[in-house]
């Protein structure tokens, strides 16, 4: 039986890493400046939480099959180095492979969040709301007009609760139900939340970020392929939580700003 | 070293059915109320489970009878989005409270606890009592949002604000449905908080003559330091509701922003704070895992030592481990929190304990390999849980090396990979310390063995069939498939949705064997064969009392301590074992001072 069972975790051990040698199911393509860096680690991760993951099955496996059998008199035998050694391997072995991970990781995350974003970043503004995203460009004058809550209305099709009858910066603003980027030109993205937290997540991009209800918060990024994406929801946010999305649009930068003529044209 | 039995609360045996089984204050019983309700739970919770696996992997799947539970829910049987999300709630929080705390820790620990301590009972029985019947109100508060006009609570057992702090407006279930929530959390915490002072006074202060601390068996040690957990974790937890409960009936705002319009009008709170409640949340909810877990890892600790016939390899290290655990489960709940919108700052300072944490669990791991390896090990189902119970927490645990870092997260937070991971650490890896405790420990409550062969059929199938339904998860995640989500429309998730099915399909399956455990449970309590004192032949002090153990737990002597708990074959000794009351005197390099 034991045998058995020794034999099982290591089908098990085996058969789970296949599907990631072998790429069935493969990180989503990466279409950002940045995305490599995150990659990396996370390819660096893989290879270490892989070994360990075989190596210890494995382990437990030789010693269940070794184990279960002793002889009817055998002793026990203490295991080289005892406890000791064995905290020490943990120390040195897993310390060093967390700290490596940990301080090469931040690396990465510095890149995405500590990084300010480029002054010739395009500044686009993303509302989220129970289910749907609305994307803002500020128009010809670079400025976003004011958003005023109690002028939004779904019914009326002020999703920004924009007065464009008084304010001189909301009368350019471009509001869109999808987004459309220029490719390799950097990104300001601006959040917020109308309602709930929602979040904004493009796995192409490697971008994920929360929107935080009374927070603005703001992300950047470079997109380097044309394409057609989906931005999802990922936090929680009501019945339609699983249909909340949009698409992103990466485009070359004359068919965005035609696009984002034709947009302006339907405002 | 303490004698403080002479101190004890003593009450007689009662006489009456109700004081004896229902508002008993016997530990004994309070433990078998506790595995009872953990058990009722955990039928819930699997059923509600096998339905948004059915409707996850079969879209639109008619459940027949569904529209019985809820007619809004499932009108012609087939689930609603909303209805969904409601039964991922009731699934999520039924199993983290009721089940994954109650049954390893609350059930197992009030019953062993006082036994393996030398105690005849806790210091305060009566507290005991009313520990599991606020527990069960919680339980049956929760149940009855079942029934409520707009169903049950739809936001995650992690009850995000201000989804959760605003009311009806946002969605069905998000109005009454989350005060319901709130009010059965807040029983289930002072419960806890009984409970754990109960725990923590019964450690330090009843132990029989001769216990001192190191000498307490790992099982105990690892209710000890989680009632440590429990007292300060849901002691954050409860506060944390109340407030939730005031800004639905009060009109505060502590987790609600102003100037937020749902459905075209402006919402009249102002001026708190989203984060605050996450905070909050996960304060509590990272020591919530090792709450699940820590009790597994000394219940497996304890019934591999009495299966492998030695001791640990060290005694002191796991223990050492165990507290490093708790304690750095404290520092580490920002990794919940990276892409939340918390400075990002502190999102790498959160990442470097959670890497931190992984060197403990190391530890733990590498001494049970370590104990294994020249060992005389026995195969029963006891053990064979608790091997599996090894590997899972391997498997689910070292996906934690992705999750610890913020810019890893990046791609897979809220993915099918959380799901995945945090299911095989502490899910199914607690369930396996729980079965393996059951067949462990069943003769000792019951005075009946379990049927053996049906025991190891039940690993077997569930074993093969938990990874089957769990390693899946970690791939969708790696493609980009997000938790939570009803259906899959995204043109990106569509091709995912076969492993959706296989994932059904394997948990059908595994949920099916239950039916199993559950059969050799019932049948074995009443008719299985009578147990002798001590079958495993097992050196801790609940083996050396009678089966099942009498009223106060050890007749007429109170037990003296000679020994550490584990005296499995001492060299020169009169058999392969020396309980913890023989005064057989022990020569051997494991006896730790």
């Amino acid at each position: 039986m034991a045998k058995i069972l020794a034999v099982t975790i290591i089908v098990i051990a085996i058969a789970s890493a296949v599907p990631i040698v072998m790429h069935i199911w493969p990180l989503p393509q990466d279409i950002s400046l940045h995305g490599h860096l995150i990659d990396e680690q996370y390819t660096d991760t893989m290879w270490e939480a892989g070994i360990s993951f075989l190596a210890s099955q494995i382990l437990l496996a030789i010693f269940i099959w070794k184990y279960s059998k002793p002889a009817p008199n055998a002793g026990i035998k203490r295991f080289p180095g005892g406890a000791a050694a064995l905290v020490i391997a943990a120390f040195v072995l897993v310390g060093t492979e967390v700290l490596a991970l940990g301080v090469f990781g931040a690396k990465a995350w510095g890149q995405a969040y500590f990084t300010p974003p480029s002054a010739d970043a395009l500044p686009v503004q993303v509302q989220a709301g129970q289910f749907a995203f609305y994307f803002r460009y500020p128009g010809p004058d670079g400025n976003f007009g004011p958003i005023h809550p109690n002028l939004i209305s779904e019914a009326n099709a002020n999703f920004y609760g924009l007065d464009t009858t008084n304010d001189q910066d909301s009368k350019d603003d471009i509001v869109t139900a999808e987004m459309a980027i220029p490719v390799n030109r950097e990104i300001h993205l601006l959040m917020h939340s109308k309602d709930l937290g929602h979040s904004f997540y493009v796995p192409e991009l490697r971008v994920h970020q929360d929107f935080v209800p009374g927070l603005d918060l703001s992300i950047h990024f470079t997109a380097t392929k044309i394409g057609k994406y989906e931005i999802v929801c990922t936090q929680l946010c009501g019945l339609g939580h699983y249909n909340m999305k949009a698409y992103l649009e990466v485009k070359s930068q004359a068919d965005y700003d035609a696009w984002l003529k034709q947009q302006a044209a339907l405002q | 070293m303490h004698d403080m039995s002479a101190h004890a609360v003593h009450h007689g045996a009662p006489t009456s059915f109700i004081r004896k089984h229902i508002f008993s204050l016997d530990h004994k019983v309070i433990g078998k109320q506790y595995y009872a309700l953990a058990l009722v739970a955990v039928i819930v919770g699997m059923v509600l489970s096998w339905l948004m696996r059915l409707h996850l992997g079969f879209a639109n799947f008619a459940i027949p009878g569904l529209h019985l539970l809820s007619k809004n829910g499932a009108p012609g049987d087939i689930m609603t989005p909303e209805y969904y999300l409601q039964l991922m709630t009731m699934h999520g929080t039924i199993m983290v409270f009721f089940v994954l705390t109650t049954a390893p820790f609350a059930a197992f620990g009030n019953f062993f606890l006082p036994i393996q301590t030398g105690a005849e009972d806790m210091p305060f029985p009566h507290f005991n009592m009313m520990s599991f019947w606020v527990t069960f109100t919680g339980f049956v508060i929760l149940m009855a949002s079942f029934f409520v006009s707009d169903g049950p609570t739809l936001g995650g057992w992690t009850q995000y604000a201000p989804l959760s702090a605003v009311g009806a407006v946002s969605g069905p279930g998000q109005g009454t449905g989350v005060v319901l929530w709130a009010f059965s959390i807040a029983f289930f915490c002072v419960g806890q908080l009984f409970g754990s002072l109960n725990f923590i006074t019964t450690t330090l202060d009843m132990r029989c003559k001769g216990m001192s601390l190191m000498r307490l068996p790992l099982s105990a040690w690892a209710w000890f330091i989680t009632s440590i957990m429990g007292l300060t974790a849901f002691a954050v937890l409860m506060p944390a509701v109340i407030l939730l409960i005031l800004d639905h009936i009060a009109g505060t705002s502590f987790f609600v922003a102003s100037n937020l319009v749902i459905n075209d009008s402006l919402l009249p709170h102002s001026g708190g704070s989203t984060l605050l409640w996450q905070h909050l949340f996960w304060f509590f909810g990272h020591p919530e895992v090792y709450i699940a877990i820590i009790p597994g890892m000394g219940i497996v600790s304890h019934i591999l030592i009495t299966n492998m016939r030695r001791p640990m390899l060290s005694h002191r290290v796991l223990i050492y481990s165990m507290g490093a655990l708790a304690v750095l489960s404290y520092m580490v709940y920002g990794h919940h929190m990276f892409v939340s919108g918390m400075n990002p700052i502190s999102s790498l300072a959160f990442s470097f304990p959670t890497l931190i944490i992984t060197i403990p669990s190391t530890i733990v791991v590498l001494i049970w390999l370590g104990s294994l390896y020249g060992s005389k090990l026995r195969i029963n189902s006891a053990s064979l849980f608790a091997l599996g119970f090894i590997s899972m927490f391997i498997s689910g645990g070292i996906s934690g090396f992705f999750l610890a870092q913020p810019s890893i997260d990046i791609l897979l937070h809220a993915t099918y990979f959380v799901v995945g991971h945090f299911h095989l650490v502490m899910a199914v890896a607690a369930i396996f310390g729980i079965f393996g405790g059951t067949y462990f420990w069943f003769p000792k409550m019951t005075g009946r063995m379990m049927n053996e062969s049906l025991g190891q059929l039940h690993f077997w199938l569930t074993f093969v069939g938990a990874y089957c339904i769990f390693m899946p998860f970690h791939y969708l995640g790696i493609a980009g498939n997000v938790r939570r989500y009803q259906a899959f429309v995204d043109d990106y998730l569509i091709p995912l949705i076969p492993v959706h099915k296989f994932i059904t399909v394997a948990a059908l399956a595994t949920g099916a064997v239950q039916l199993i455990f559950i059969y050799n449970l019932i049948y074995s309590r009443f008719w299985g064969a009578p147990a002798p004192d001590n079958p495993w032949q097992g050196t801790s002090l609940e083996w050396s009392t009678a089966t099942p153990p009498p009223h106060n737990n050890f007749g007429d002597k109170m037990p003296v301590v000679y020994h550490d708990p584990y005296q499995y074959s001492v060299e020169g000794a009169s058999s392969d074992f020396i309980m913890q009351t023989s005064p057989e005197p022990v020569h051997s390099a494991d006896e730790e001072k």
